[in-house]
């Protein structure tokens, strides 16, 4: 009521700016979704509905295993990578936090720049590792790289949550009878819950997403992951099938839409700068 | 158990938080560490609790040293001027929590933390969350989960800084009464005098890391071993004039420029004896100065403060130094006034001015 007309009609051009610069993002959306049951579409304009395009649900690809097959290992890639990154990230972060060590300082800046690496310059030293450890072609090799790009991150985030836990109710919990460990456990852990999660949320949606090192480091088809049978997709045949690949991408989008939805009042906590979010 | 700090140092790198600290604390007492922040104090208690390390020294417990025994092994509790609260605890969990690391049995725990609880007035408060509770119940939950492993010696890092002025006043009686009724031996550090005065049996006053002086607050107050203690403690602080200690007609008397006292001879000769040279630092409380016309000191009313029950009165002197003066209230002079001074000479300081000890205990 008591704003000014003139900034009334800022926000109205504001809101229509965005809506504008939005158009494509949900062009895009709308497409996929519709191209998804359709049997054609001109442009943007859907032609006839059709399950057709699903049928790989039940009666797979050619010259690829079962999607159920695809959609294990994607979880299991997914899984594994964010309970290896949460585990050595929430103890590699408590001890960044709290102890003094030589050479500290020189880590905490090595894992920024690792961070900042880019992770392509790296393939073909990776290649040659796994295959010198007997790793290329395995899920396994691919899911320690994986969480080895992700660590340096994950370190940095959960020792700002750390951070954000006064000394006091540590040394608290040490002269209550905790050893260093046990206090780490039962008293800081469960204050950084939602560090927590974010960061499992966090890199579960970045392993659900990795393309690049299945792809890269894995060529068996019992090692496919569901970005490596998108790509192959579009590659493999003589001409894409469009509908097909669509129903496959909203399957692969899915359930991150749906993990989506329901945390992301945790991730807002990790983008907000890795301090102490909601208490639980 | 009887607590014995041996020339107990810690340095963080170049810095001596604590230099050459020596304390004998006796069983079942309490003492204060007191000191401006800084001072060392916090860094003595966190040494005795077990998370520093001595950088020199020695901490007995009893007949034992403990430097290297873990916090967990001293069987120590402590309280926090943050509380330290697990939040994601219930109180009762809270309380309980060093019985269970004990491996003490559940009902066994539930009946002792029960039992520390009602003492501490919070019995009903069981189930709720840290969050859910004022300040001072956090800090009774504190207590109560220090006193529940029924601890041999009790730590206390400035526990009521954090309350209100009416609840840190009914905190104070009831932990003095608390330490006497249990009989455990504490240590309590505070940078609040009052604090220290009111509730320890001996003060330890701590400056730049080094003991000062270790006294009963009367002593403290009455007899201070050093400059540096006698305008520590005491509030309105106390009144500090550069002065020569001279002989007159066989009396002790202490001169400055505006301002001659006689000195009672039992104290003139001690003063006498002790001085290194004439020039010495004299200083008296403005509780035992009094506006008297017939004073032999004339000053001049520089600005009247009123603290309800009594004024506090700046007086310039004739050498141009300032002097507090504690009168009743209501006092009917104001700036600019000509007054005279009586001092009671049987309550002054005299202290060395180089080594800043006293002439004169």
């Amino acid at each position: 009521m008591t704003e000014h007309a003139g900034s009334r009609w800022i926000q109205v051009f504001l809101i229509i700016l965005v809506a504008l610069l939005c158009v494509p993002l949900v062009v895009m959306y709308i497409w996929l979704l519709e191209a998804a049951f359709a049997k054609q579409t001109y442009g943007i304009v859907p032609s006839g509905f059709t399950l057709s395009n699903w049928r790989f649900l039940w009666e797979g690809f050619k010259n690829m295993p079962s999607i159920w097959r695809i959609t294990f290992n994607t979880l299991v890639f997914a899984a594994i990578v964010t309970v290896a990154e949460v585990f050595f990230a929430s103890l590699t972060g408590y001890a960044l936090s709290r102890m003094k060590f030589p050479g500290r300082r020189i880590f905490l800046s090595f894992t920024l720049v690792l961070h900042a690496f880019p992770a392509v310059t790296l393939l073909i030293a990776i290649f040659y590792v796994l295959l010198v450890m007997g790793l290329y072609d395995t899920l396994l090799g691919v899911i320690l790289v994986k969480a080895a790009l992700e660590l340096p991150l994950g370190v940095w985030i959960m020792k700002g949550f750390f951070d954000g836990i006064s000394w006091d109710m540590e040394m608290s919990a040490l002269v209550d009878g905790c050893s260093r460990f046990r206090a780490w456990w039962e008293v800081l852990i469960p204050n950084i819950r939602p560090g927590i999660a974010a960061l499992s949320i966090f890199s579960f949606l970045s392993g659900w997403s990795e393309f690049l090192l299945p792809y890269i480091f894995t060529s068996s088809f019992e090692n496919f992951t569901l970005s490596v049978m998108l790509r192959r997709l579009i590659g493999d045949f003589r001409f894409v099938d469009y509908g097909l690949l669509t129903a496959a991408g909203l399957y692969y989008m899915l359930p991150v839409l749906i993990f989506f939805i329901f945390t992301q009042e945790y991730l807002l906590n990790i983008y907000a700068g890795g301090t102490k979010g909601t208490q639980i | 158990m009887e607590v014995r700090l041996v020339h107990l140092s810690k340095y963080f790198g170049e810095v001596r938080a604590v230099n050459d600290l020596n304390l004998e604390i006796k069983s079942g007492e309490f003492v204060a560490l007191l000191g401006p922040s800084g001072c060392g104090k916090t860094t003595t208690l966190l040494m005795i609790a077990g998370i520093y390390i001595p950088t020199e020294g020695e901490i007995w417990f009893g007949d034992r040293i403990v430097n290297d025994l873990l916090p967990k092994d001293r069987n120590i509790g402590m309280v926090f001027q943050s509380y330290a609260l697990y939040p994601h605890m219930t109180v009762f969990e809270n309380i309980s929590f060093p019985l269970k690391l004990k491996k003490v049995p559940m009902a066994e725990r539930r009946k002792r933390a029960q039992r520390v609880a009602d003492m501490m007035q919070i019995g009903h408060l069981m189930d709720r969350k840290p969050a859910q509770l004022s300040g001072g119940q956090q800090q009774r939950v504190a207590l109560a989960r220090a006193l529940v492993k029924e601890p041999d010696i009790l730590l206390f890092d400035e526990p009521l800084s954090n309350l209100d002025a009416k609840l840190r006043l009914t905190m104070r009686g009831e932990l003095k009464r608390l330490q006497k009724d249990l009989g455990i031996t504490s240590i309590y550090v505070t940078h609040d005098q009052v604090e220290a005065m009111t509730m320890a049996d001996r003060v330890a006053v701590l400056r730049d890391g080094r003991l000062q002086t270790f006294s009963t607050p009367d002593d403290l107050y009455n007899r201070p071993q050093t400059l540096f203690v006698a305008g520590f403690i005491g509030s309105p602080p106390m009144n500090f004039i550069d002065a020569t200690l001279v002989q007159e007609n066989g009396k002790v008397v202490v001169k400055a420029e505006g301002m001659r006292i006689e000195l009672p001879d039992e104290l003139g000769k001690r003063a006498l004896a002790r001085a290194k040279s004439d020039r010495v630092v004299y200083g008296i409380r403005p509780e035992h100065v009094h506006l008297d016309p017939e004073g032999d000191i004339e000053a001049e009313i520089y600005v009247v403060e009123p603290l309800g029950r009594e004024d506090l009165l700046d007086c310039r002197l004739l050498g141009g130094s300032v002097m507090g003066v504690l009168a009743p209230a209501g006092q009917p002079v104001g700036p600019g006034d000509k007054v005279r001074l009586r001092f009671e000479a049987e309550h002054s300081q005299l202290f060395d001015p180089e080594t800043e000890h006293t002439l004169l205990w």
